[in-house]
């Protein structure tokens, strides 16, 4: 299920239109994907604070779409582009990679709420494309 | 069996409430014939199924879309029952349809973004955990016939 030259350029468009909202868009994901899947706040038992909206998790959610607007502008080549955040996650944060797609679905989730009229069936599947994509290049490096 | 407290029940209701049956029945289809195309097996004799478009026009699926949210609706007025409501659909799905699984958990997720579309933040984080509950008790009741 690779990437086609239509989905990159879905990807971009629709990237341009949340871009402004990319941090409200992470804090949101992030606060429902704790809450959600509970399982999740093991990786952030480091945190004082992991109720929805908190100050660490705004951060971090900022942080997470950081890091997708990065993919989004190396989406030509995103085991090159992302190799330093695969290293990170291979060698220090060692996430499960079954939890990429928990946090990608509460992404979709997010986006679902802030942009009902954008987030379309096509932009759904080419964004869900991409965020596997991204989950891939970032679990290169595990084994 | 899976337990529900008043709070639980009160926010499924809340959400379920709000979802139109005609409009969430059609579009759920386009989320997830679009989004997972191998979904597209089942549905062989259902015509023009490959934009969303077509989806969103197609008869068949709008009719469909209503007997899937039926089967919810009953599932909302009877949250200690999941079991019993679906044991024949379960057998029905396997022995006749021949529904992998696993489409199942992919339409509960598009059942729940459609309704994101349209409650937004309505569905706070509590309560789509609450909604994913019911989702997910709703799932396992159609696979609980696959042996």
């Amino acid at each position: 299920m690779s990437l086609t030259a239509q989905d990159k350029g879905t990807v971009k468009a629709f990237w341009a239109k949340v871009v402004n909202k990319a941090e409200d868009i992470g804090a949101d994901a992030l606060s429902r994907m704790l809450v959600v899947y509970p399982q999740t706040k093991t990786y952030f038992a480091h945190w004082k604070d992991l109720n929805p909206g908190s100050a660490p998790v705004k951060k971090h959610g900022a942080t997470v779409m950081g890091g997708v607007a990065d993919a989004v502008a190396k989406i030509d080549d995103l085991t090159t582009g992302l190799l330093n955040l695969s290293e990170l996650h291979a060698f220090t944060f060692r996430v499960d990679p079954a939890n990429f797609k928990v946090l990608s679905y509460n992404i979709f989730v997010a986006l679902a709420i802030m942009f009902p009229r954008d987030f379309t069936p096509e932009v759904h599947v080419a964004m869900d494309k991409f965020l596997a994509a991204v989950a891939l290049a970032l679990s290169a490096k595990y084994r | 069996m899976v337990k529900w407290t008043e709070e639980e029940r009160r926010i499924i209701r809340g959400v379920w409430e709000k979802v139109d049956i005609n409009e969430v029945g059609a579009q759920l289809w386009a989320r997830a014939l679009i989004v997972y195309p191998w979904i597209e097996r089942y549905f062989g004799n259902f015509g023009d199924i490959f934009t969303t478009t077509a989806i969103l026009n197609n008869p068949k699926l709008a009719a469909l879309g209503k007997v899937v949210l039926s089967a919810l609706d009953t599932a909302v007025e009877n949250m200690d029952n999941f079991k019993g409501i679906y044991a024949s659909l379960s057998r029905q799905h396997y022995e006749n349809i021949k529904v992998d699984p696993d489409n199942f958990r992919l339409l509960a997720e598009c059942i729940t973004i459609t309704i994101a579309c349209k409650l937004k933040a309505e569905l706070s984080p509590q309560v789509q955990a609450t909604w994913q509950k019911f989702l997910s008790a709703v799932v396992e009741a159609m696979n609980s016939q696959y042996k």
